[in-house]
């Protein structure tokens, strides 16, 4: 599959401070595609390259192959729609009239707004000031420009940042629609067990570096977090429990019971083992390692590496 | 196309926020003051009255039309920017230089409007008191013209202030630092060079680059010595009495004076890092 968009070996400096280093990444068509790490990580400098508002000091950056900073690039910039972090309009005007001016200037009529505005919930407060929206609602009106001429691709960086809990859903379940309409979706966010269930693979960045990239499911795969058991037992049972599972686990007494940590090919063989012990456990609590374990244990492992380097 | 859009957008901004009200007021009452006080001094010496206030009227844009440009254009780019709404901006389909002329464009029109309608509130006093020669009309209406290119070039220069710096502050002080410069100091200094070197080295030649290099002195040479009924009454008004250049080409210096700052501020633009 040939990429949407794709950055290829890319650095970005400015004077002193490296931004981002040696990024190659590309992003498949009709895939979710979440950009996760720190403040600071590296994850706005790489939507600013792919949108050409910087140029790259090394390596290159295409949007449907052309230079996003080039000639081309307004071109690029056409079939493309973009969630600041942070987003701000001028609030003097109306959600109306600024969807107006942003559909004209991406050559849109401005006939198909108000079914844009309905679709985020401003249809009510569409002819209001902007100034007196609230931080969800210019939320929303800023998902809302994105979508103006049905981008084949779209860069929300940060979107649920600040946002109460239910906002937060509903800018997932864009996200899920505009994928079932077929739309390529770039999003940007350091709070990574929100989009752990929502996206088809995760860019990892730390420090300018990309750490790893990849479906959850490959990313898992030879990072040490492993499958974690908390086993309820009844009073005193722990030794005794811990004789009777399979060897080389690495059990830890607690409280009340035991904690086991195991690799995840041994989840089965273990969990029969304690089905074999009958009454002595009382419950068992499994978690599989999200996407903060991950991190954490990516971060560990390669970036004292990316650090010394 | 795209410029257009942009420029709209600035003029719609303009209204909503009743800059273009304000602006229209301000020059309105100060031009149909000067235009019914300034009668008074006439009295009986028979001075054509339209002269008089192309005169004074002109002494007035030289002060004011600069300050408004620049109050207007400072914020233009580092204003978007410090808000936020630039690099959303730029993320459209949309070139840097078209943004740039959009801004300015937009910015001339507001000013356009205001000084159209504040002194084609002046002129319509004066022709209900008075009764000019139709072909003196030609001089006020090149007044109200030259006006707009002065603003122009501050819209300009504003704007490419506003397109160099990081923070708006920083912009608001070199606006300032050139409506200083331009207004106020540049005519002040030239004068004591020219008392300093009492015609030794510095001719009339020298004199006219000079009076060329400030956008404020070719408006005020154009208005009051290129109109010959204007020149009459301008007297001490400016050190631009004695120059021999033509119309043609103050204008054409007026012109380049909007042009130059505004390809500066494309170009550094361009190279701004969003």
């Amino acid at each position: 599959m040939t990429p949407i968009a794709q950055w290829v070996e890319v650095g970005k400096r400015y004077g002193p401070l490296v931004a981002v280093e040696d990024v190659s990444l590309a992003l498949r068509p009709g895939e979710v595609t979440a950009l996760v790490g720190h403040n600071g990580a590296g994850k706005t400098t790489l939507i600013k390259l792919l949108l050409g508002l910087i140029r790259p000091s090394v390596g290159r950056v295409e949007v449907q192959g052309q230079n996003p900073a080039g000639r081309g690039g307004a071109q690029a910039r056409r079939t493309l729609g973009f969630l600041p972090e942070n987003v701000a309009f001028h609030g003097a005007m109306t959600a109306v009239e600024l969807m107006a001016f942003y559909a004209r200037l991406k050559g849109c009529a401005p006939a198909g707004n108000a079914d844009l505005l309905a679709r985020v919930g401003l249809a009510a407060a569409a002819r209001r000031r902007v100034a007196t929206y609230s931080k969800g609602m210019r939320q929303r009106l800023g998902i809302a420009q994105a979508l103006i001429g049905e981008p084949r691709l779209l860069l929300f960086d940060e979107p649920t940042s600040g946002l109460d809990p239910a906002s937060r859903v509903e800018v997932f379940d864009t996200i899920d629609s505009l994928r079932a309409g077929g739309a390529t979706v770039l999003v940007s966010t350091h709070a990574l067990a929100e989009v752990e269930q929502r996206v088809d693979r995760v860019a990892i960045m730390h420090r300018g570096h990309l750490l790893a990239a990849g479906t959850l499911a490959e990313l898992r795969h030879g990072v040490r977090a492993e499958v974690r058991m908390q086993l309820r037992l009844r009073p005193q049972a722990a030794a005794d429990v811990a004789a009777r599972l399979p060897q080389g686990l690495r059990c830890t007494a607690r409280a009340g019971g035991l904690a086991i940590e195991l690799p995840r090919t041994r989840k089965m063989e273990v969990l029969h083992a304690i089905a074999g012990l009958g009454a002595e456990v009382e419950d068992v609590e499994i978690a599989t390692p999200g996407l903060e374990a991950l991190y954490r244990d990516l971060v560990e492992a390669r970036g004292e590496a990316g650090v010394a380097a | 196309m795209k410029t257009g859009l942009i420029a709209m957008q600035e003029i719609r901004v303009g209204l909503r926020n009743r800059w273009v009200l304000a602006t229209t007021l301000l020059l309105a009452a100060l031009a149909l003051s000067l235009v019914l006080l300034g009668s008074a001094p006439t009295g009986t010496v028979k001075a054509d009255p339209l002269a008089v206030v192309i005169v004074s009227l002109s002494s007035l844009t030289i002060f004011l039309v600069p300050l408004i440009a620049l109050l207007l254009s400072f914020d233009a780019i580092v204003g978007e920017h410090e808000r936020g709404t630039l690099m959303l901006l730029l993320a459209y389909p949309v070139a840097r230089w078209q943004v740039v002329v959009g801004k300015v464009l937009g910015q001339v029109v507001i000013l356009a409007i205001a000084t159209l309608i504040g002194y084609g509130v002046a002129a319509a006093a004066l022709w209900l008191t008075s009764a000019a020669a139709l072909q003196a009309w030609g001089g006020f209406a090149a007044m109200v013209l030259t006006s707009v290119m002065l603003g122009a070039a501050f819209v300009a220069m504003g704007t490419l202030a506003s397109t160099l710096v990081r923070e708006r502050a920083t912009a608001a002080g070199l606006a300032v630092a050139v409506w200083l410069f331009f207004v106020l100091l540049y005519d002040t200094a030239l004068l004591g060079v020219l008392v300093a070197d009492t015609g030794r080295h510095l001719g009339t030649q020298a004199l006219d680059v000079a009076l060329l290099l400030n956008p404020a002195d070719v408006y005020r040479l154009f208005n009051m010595s290129a109109s010959a009924g204007a020149a009459v009454y301008s007297g001490m008004a400016g050190p631009g009495t004695a120059t021999g250049l033509p119309a043609g080409a103050l204008l054409a210096a007026l012109t380049a004076w909007v042009l130059a700052p505004l390809a500066l501020a494309v170009l550094a633009f361009q190279r701004r890092s969003i």
